[in-house]
């Protein structure tokens, strides 16, 4: 047989596949440019928050700081320097007695004005203290350092002090939570809807439920987050218990459809063959089962749960954005999370906060990043192709 | 399946342990979210300065906050309600309903609400009328209420620039949209006559945008789009000098000062509630509200003052000071 050769419809059919081939090319290009855009958006805003200004004052111990402890600064420094610190001198005579009428030289924090003028943003220093400011800069006694900061403080009202740590350890706390909680159930229900579940009307509408589970709006599992958890049971608000428990029932879907389609990928055969020898249902599904599906079913999971620490909606009906700036000690502690952390400062009237939104959409980012990225790597060390 | 039961039961009894009440040590505030940032300064202030815990400051909104705190009494529910507004005499009654009798009320200071436009404009000399007949829903017109026709300054009144009226402003949900309907539409509604009583209604054709609770995104709007006319809290234009300005209310320009004397005509209270039978519980209220009604922080120099906080008058302070320190107990009949 010969194949009809029209050099004109061959072209046209040539032609056709280009354009296609060009416009997918395109949509890449344009998805790829927003990303870019995005990020690198994010990191002209965010990155400068790594940075924070100090200041060489000369702290004068006396009676008078119990008082008022800005009294132990020269008037010039007062308006410079961060009230975070000045509060905290009263509290360290009292713990050593012996610095009463010393004088130190130390680097403190400078006020969040003075950050935003050395990093040349709009600042409402008064013009005699940008005077100030800016000679204490030329005589090297003012300088923008690494913001450790950032990184182990909480939430604070003065934008110099705020950080991130508080918020970090409560969504460590949050997310351990929601992991008890939707794995063990997630991957049973999953367990037994594939390998156990009988084929009738009512598996078949649970399994559709489950499935559009997956895709309700997370503000409605807050809701019913804050119905079940906290006026049922009588959780304490705010607090990571409740908080994971709500982002559990969240995942509990994507876990559930994650578990699923690994077991489905498993080939018949390894059951026959278990089955075959004389092993249980149980023992088929524990000893070849759960372990071949492993790597998808952590796969699934970790992707679920890189959804639910991004979340805030459902967190902020169950009291969790909130200004909480130490960090939990316990389950039942309040706590406040990443992302309702990153939502109060960005509500803030203060504008030295910008740069921190950013800072922390970045580092709740590089959490994502890793999370995904550690889901890649089970999923290509120990997946097994049939 | 044993070891599956045990498993269902020692989780069923540890959920059961964790609604069991533990004495709690810390101080619950919810409410407002306009005053959610001095509330949050001052719970800082307690937590890093004294021997007590960070008291946890929720930001739910001035009725939000009034529904948890009048809830009931006893350690799951909140010590203290912030407030954009008076306490409503309904949530008083259903407060009592639900025991919790003995409440006192803290008036802290003045907020006021701008009008403000693109620093670039050409500067905006507003009435309070003129700000209402461009934002209500109706006018009149020959003796009968017609949707709101204006959607050029110039129509209001000719001395107004030829703009297109776009207002960013609040959401129904937010505190400062009551005040605002309360401040500027009801009460020129009430002047105007042809209304019926307690007339607010906002209009909600394209001129005004409700625009989310973050009025950071108003000022951002505002910095782009020069024909845009937004409503927000004070502290916002303070903060924002450089991208926006105000616009005059009645030949009035917000500031710390007009808004403390009551000369500017949109500005309203602030306060916060405290159950007082919760004083002898949780450590560290006492010292929470003693903190935040002292000089340091609502005095003419305190520190909220910085963050947006007006100062009331000296001796309102000293009275407001009083009442709340000697647990004066609210009753009914003060409230509407």
């Amino acid at each position: 047989m010969t194949l009809p050769t029209d050099p004109a419809l061959h072209a046209r059919r040539k032609a056709k596949e280009r354009r296609f081939k060009t416009m997918s090319y395109a949509a890449i290009l344009v998805a790829g440019v927003f990303l870019v855009f995005f990020f690198a958006d994010i990191l002209r805003q965010g990155l400068p928050a790594l940075k924070q200004a100090e200041i060489l004052v000369p702290i004068h111990f006396t009676q008078d700081i119990l008082e008022y402890p800005e009294s132990s600064l020269p008037p010039e420094y007062v308006p410079l320097v961060s009230r975070g610190v000045v509060r905290l001198f009263p509290n360290e005579l009292h713990a050593t007695p012996k610095l009463l009428g010393s004088t130190q030289e130390r680097w403190v924090l400078a006020t969040a004005d003075v950050d935003q003028f050395l990093k040349g943003k709009p600042n409402r220093l008064k013009a005699k203290e940008r005077r100030t400011a800016e000679r204490l800069q030329s005589e090297g006694r003012l300088r923008l350092a690494w913001n450790i900061g950032f990184f182990t403080n909480g939430d604070s009202k003065l934008p110099e002090m705020a950080g991130v740590f508080a918020a970090a350890v409560g969504s460590v706390y949050v997310l351990l939570v929601t992991l008890a909680f939707s794995f063990p159930i997630g991957v049973m229900a999953a367990v037994y809807l594939e390998e156990f579940a009988p084929d009738n009307r009512l598996m078949q509408i649970i399994e559709v439920n489950i499935n559009n589970l997956a895709a309700i709006p997370s503000i409605l599992f807050g809701l019913l987050g804050l119905a079940i958890f906290i006026q049922f049971f009588g959780i304490p608000r705010s607090s990571s218990m409740v908080g994971g428990l709500t982002l559990g029932l969240m995942t509990l879907p994507v876990i559930i459809i994650a578990t699923r389609a690994a077991i489905r990928a498993i080939p018949s055969a390894i059951r026959e063959g278990a089955m075959a020898l004389g092993a249980t249902r149980w023992q088929v599904v524990w000893d070849h089962i759960l372990p071949l599906a492993l790597p998808g079913i952590l796969t699934g999971t970790i992707i679920g749960l890189a959804r639910a620490i991004g979340e805030t909606a459902p967190l902020i009906l169950v009291g969790m954005v909130a200004f909480i700036p130490q960090p939990a000690a316990s389950f039942l502690e309040a706590t406040s999370v990443l992302p309702a952390q990153i939502y109060t400062w960005a509500s803030d009237s203060q504008r030295a906060f910008v740069e921190r939104t950013a800072a922390g959409i970045v580092v709740l980012l590089v959490i994502l990043l890793s999370m995904n990225a550690l889901a890649i790597f089970l999923r290509t060390k120990y997946e097994r192709k049939w | 399946m044993r070891g599956f039961c045990k498993v269902l039961l020692a989780a069923a009894l540890f959920v059961a342990s964790t609604g069991l009440a533990q004495a709690r040590d810390q101080v619950k505030i919810v409410g407002s979210s306009t005053v959610f940032p001095f509330s949050s300064f001052v719970a800082e202030e307690l937590g890093a300065t004294g021997k007590f815990k960070t008291p946890v400051v929720e930001s739910t909104g001035s009725g939000g906050g009034h529904k948890l705190f009048g809830a009931g009494m006893g350690e799951n529910t909140p010590d203290i309600a912030n407030s954009s507004r008076r306490m409503k005499r309904s949530e008083f009654e259903r407060a009592e309903q639900n025991g919790v009798t003995d409440i006192s009320e803290a008036l802290i200071g003045f907020d006021g609400i701008v009008i403000a436009q693109n620093k670039d404009d050409a500067p905006l000399k507003l009435t309070l009328e003129q700000l209402a007949l461009a934002t209500i829903a109706e006018v009149p017109k020959d003796g009968k209420l017609v949707p709101n026709p204006y959607t050029s300054w110039d129509q209001i009144s000719p001395d107004l620039p030829k703009r297109p009226i776009v207002i960013y402003g609040p959401p129904t949900s937010s505190g400062t949209r009551d005040a605002f309907e309360e401040l500027v539409i009801e009460k020129v509604a009430h002047k105007l006559g042809s209304y019926e009583k307690g007339y607010k209604k906002v209009r909600q054709d394209s001129a005004y945008v409700p625009a989310g609770e973050n009025d950071n995104l108003i000022v951002q709007k505002l910095a782009k789009d020069k024909n845009a006319v937004g409503i927000f809290g004070y502290s916002f234009l303070e903060e924002n000098q450089d991208t926006i300005q105000a616009a005059t209310i009645d030949g009035v320009t917000p500031s710390l000062d007009t808004i403390a004397q009551g000369t500017y005509p949109i500005s309203r209270s602030l306060y916060f509630y405290v159950k007082n039978a919760h004083y002898d519980k949780i450590p560290g209220l006492k010292e929470y509200v003693e903190l935040f009604m002292s000089e340091r922080m609502i005095g003419d120099k305190g520190a909220l003052k910085r963050i947006g906080l007006v100062p009331l008058p000296a001796d309102v302070r000293e009275k407001a000071r009083q009442k709340v320190l000697n647990r004066v107990k609210l009753t009914k009949d003060e409230l509407q």
